[in-house]
């Protein structure tokens, strides 16, 4: 590899890894402001206008706290689970292609930290990894709390992994490829976007993430109304902060990856002829890089939806029982992305038709409609008038 | 011990012992074959992956010097134990635990090697056709008969 | 450059292969089995086969380790740690490895070894003595290998897995209590 590309690549690598730091800080300011909003409050407003400093004088708070071990804790196992957290969180940034390329002199270098053959399967490994953070952690604390919470996240997270890998193999079917940026490239137009095309491996992966980065209505490793704290009980000052941080980075991470695996990343509707135009007006260097820039703030923009969508279900829908956490994960998400991989294949192999997961889509919602119609009706609860 | 030296010969491990050899002597260049022959993209694609690493360890290693150094440092007896909701701990906390984790990671692995297999046939699922689509429907389906019956013998089971 | 980074990861490897067999505490050699794991991943990528080193840390890091971790963080008891060798702070964190059958194991590793070697030695790869393989990824040469040439290995590993599933579910049946 010529220096010049890996200068500009590791260019790239910083910028997105302070985008990722950046995004992630202030996620911590738009969750308060979300639930604030849900909860009809006003929010963090004190540090700052309309208290944008807030999360900066939080992580200045946490590293003026004690950073406490406990005595019976392993000393050093106990440093090491929220820095693998952390590790891990940043790492999986590296193969989302967040463009199309930049143009400088004769180089074309493609906005994206390494486009390997093998991204997808890149991602999962990290993700895979991410379960020894919090089990080293929860482990060396030698807390019931944080043991059985450790333990909870663990089985959590390698259930919901085997949908998740599972959920995709439809699309890799219909592209041929595991580059995130082919997959990417094979999504021009706003109907092959495969959100369209696997509406039921869109809403599988979607779960999937959810577990995976132990969010609400999956955050029972850290349920409070259980145990205390979960995994991270015993922790304080700013490696409680990684494991929080590393939280919302996997936030941003699995946003991205939603966006760029089923809402075509990049892309955006009359995509080739805004880059025509713009190359027309303002030369093949210029206009292409002003091209670039607007499909990099398109996917920005899927980004912060799908945060905001985030934070929208924590607010809104309550926990899981473990029981049922398991039970969906295995008995109802695993089948269903089984039935959707055949079917797919079945449409793919009949005239090469991509729309055939939509059959399960409706028999479900039709299932669901007669269920709602079938059920006894519940009577209006009347409040006693005082 | 003539006779040993016959077997020896026979089963063809002086081959082997020699190829063994050849092998150390060559171990460098039987790498460096290796990573250039049958590869369709080069070790050094991969390096990003480890200036993305580097840059994250030093994050990481940094944030932790200083958190580690500038928060005050009280200790007492009763703040040292782990926290059991205000009363005194009780016994260690590495207590064995119900066997179900432990069969949900048996479960996760064997599922996860099939999933892996279901790779290089997905991403080629176009040029296999549909004779590589029933062969993966028979084993998907074989393996779905052992989930079935997992399910039926109650592993899944929560209470 | 990247002969620093091709030895830095045998470095790696051999570091955690030697922890793994040097240390008392089964919880470390586990942590250190992780390491030599990774590296031997990163050898991979080396050596050509990027699926083959995506596959190595999901199955075996993100699967086959955690399932060991498990055993030994749920199964241990450490009420028989000996107090007398272990350091007094590190009592309650050490699950201490019983050190008996040591000529078996040395025996057993031997065997393994000499059997791999000398399968590696007097295995033809078919792939090796080609130039340069036309399929654009190593993907998806495994995929049709898998899919045409190997597909009787395939099903059979199908077998495996499914017996696999039923011996744990026969392990529940004798654990779980209706």
């Amino acid at each position: 590899m010529e220096l010049t590309v890996l200068v500009i690549k590791s260019l790239v690598i910083l910028a997105v890894f302070g985008i990722t730091l950046l995004i992630a800080t202030y996620s911590t300011y738009a969750e308060r402001k979300v639930a604030a909003f849900l909860q009809d409050r006003i929010g963090p407003n004190r540090a700052g206008p309309f208290g944008l400093l807030q999360p900066i004088a939080d992580a200045g708070k946490m590293f003026f706290k004690e950073d406490f071990i406990p005595a019976q804790a392993n000393k050093w196992l106990f440093i090491l689970g929220p820095c693998l957290a952390m590790l891990t969180a940043l790492m999986s940034s590296a193969v989302i292609p967040f463009g199309d390329s930049i143009r400088y002199g004769s180089f074309e270098v493609p906005v994206q930290g390494i486009d390997v053959n093998v991204g997808v399967l890149y991602v999962f490994g990290v993700v895979s990894l991410g379960v020894y953070g919090v089990m080293i952690g929860g482990w060396a604390s030698n807390n019931k709390f944080s043991l059985l919470g450790a333990i909870r996240a663990a089985s959590q997270n390698i259930s919901y992994e085997v949908a998740l890998g599972l959920s995709i193999i439809a699309i890799l079917m219909m592209t041929g490829s595991l580059s995130l940026r082919h997959i990417v490239n094979e999504q021009n137009g706003f109907f092959q976007w495969n959100v369209f095309t696997q509406p039921l491996g869109f809403v599988i992966f979607l779960t999937c993430a959810f577990a995976e980065c132990n969010r609400t209505p999956f955050d029972l490793p850290e349920c409070e109304t259980e145990l205390v704290g979960g995994y991270h009980t015993e922790y304080s000052s700013m490696k409680l902060g990684f494991y929080l941080f590393a939280e919302y980075i996997n936030m941003f991470t699995s946003s991205a990856i939603i966006s760029t695996l089923y809402f075509g990343g990049f892309q955006y509707p009359f995509m080739h002829q805004v880059h025509d135009a713009l190359v027309d007006s303002l030369g093949s260097t210029v206009g292409h890089n002003i091209a670039t820039g607007i499909g990099t703030a398109v996917l920005f923009g899927k980004i912060f939806f799908f945060i905001f969508f985030f934070m929208w279900v924590r607010w809104t829908i309550p926990r899981f029982r473990f029981d049922q956490l398991m039970n969906l994960g295995w008995k109802t998400l695993i089948p269903l992305s089984i039935l959707n991989v055949v079917l797919t294949g079945a449409g793919l192999l009949f005239d090469k038709f991509k729309y055939a997961t939509w059959l399960i889509v409706i028999v479900m919602i039709i299932m669901a409609a007669t269920n709602a119609i079938k059920a006894p009706r519940r009577k209006p609860v009347t409040v006693p008038q005082l | 011990m003539e006779g040993f030296f016959m077997a020896f010969y026979r089963m063809g491990w002086h081959r082997t012992a020699a190829n063994y050899v050849r092998f150390i002597a060559n171990l460098r260049s039987f790498l460096s074959l290796l990573s250039m022959n049958t590869a369709s993209y080069l070790p050094s694609d991969y390096i990003p992956i480890f200036i993305q690493l580097s840059l994250a360890l030093g994050f990481i290693v940094v944030t932790m010097l200083v958190t580690h150094n500038i928060g005050p440092k009280r200790h007492s007896v009763k703040k040292d134990d782990p926290f059991e909701c205000g009363i005194p701990t009780q016994g260690d906390a590495r207590a064995p635990i119900s066997i179900k984790y432990f069969l949900v990671a048996i479960l996760f692995v064997l599922f996860d090697v099939e999933v892996i297999f279901m790779y290089p046939w997905a991403v080629n699922f176009m040029q296999l056709g549909q004779e590589g689509f029933i062969q993966m429907v028979l084993f998907m389906g074989l393996l779905l008969a052992g989930f079935y019956y997992v399910i039926r013998k109650g592993v899944l089971k929560w209470e | 450059m990247l002969q620093i980074a091709f030895f830095a990861f045998i470095a790696l490897t051999l570091i955690g292969a030697l922890t793994v067999l040097l240390t008392r505490n089964v919880l470390y050699s586990a942590y250190a089995l992780l390491l030599t794991l990774l590296g031997v991943a990163a050898l991979f990528v080396f050596a050509g086969a990027d699926f083959l080193a995506v596959s190595q840390i999901i199955i075996y890091v993100g699967g086959v380790l955690v399932l060991v971790l498990f055993g030994v963080m749920l199964t241990s008891k450490p009420t028989t740690i000996s107090t007398s060798t272990v350091v007094a702070s590190e009592r309650s964190n050490a699950i201490l490895a019983g050190s008996r059958g040591v000529w078996l194991g040395v025996l057993l590793a031997a065997g393994l070894f000499f059997g791999l070697s000398r399968l590696l030695m007097n295995a033809h790869f078919a792939l090796f003595d080609q130039p340069i393989s036309k399929a654009p990824t190593t993907i998806d040469t495994i995929g049709k290998q898998l899919m045409t040439e190997y597909i009787v290995p395939f099903e059979v590993i199908s077998i495996l897995l499914l017996v696999a599933l039923v011996g744990a579910g026969y392990l529940a049946k004798k654990s779980i209590k209706p």
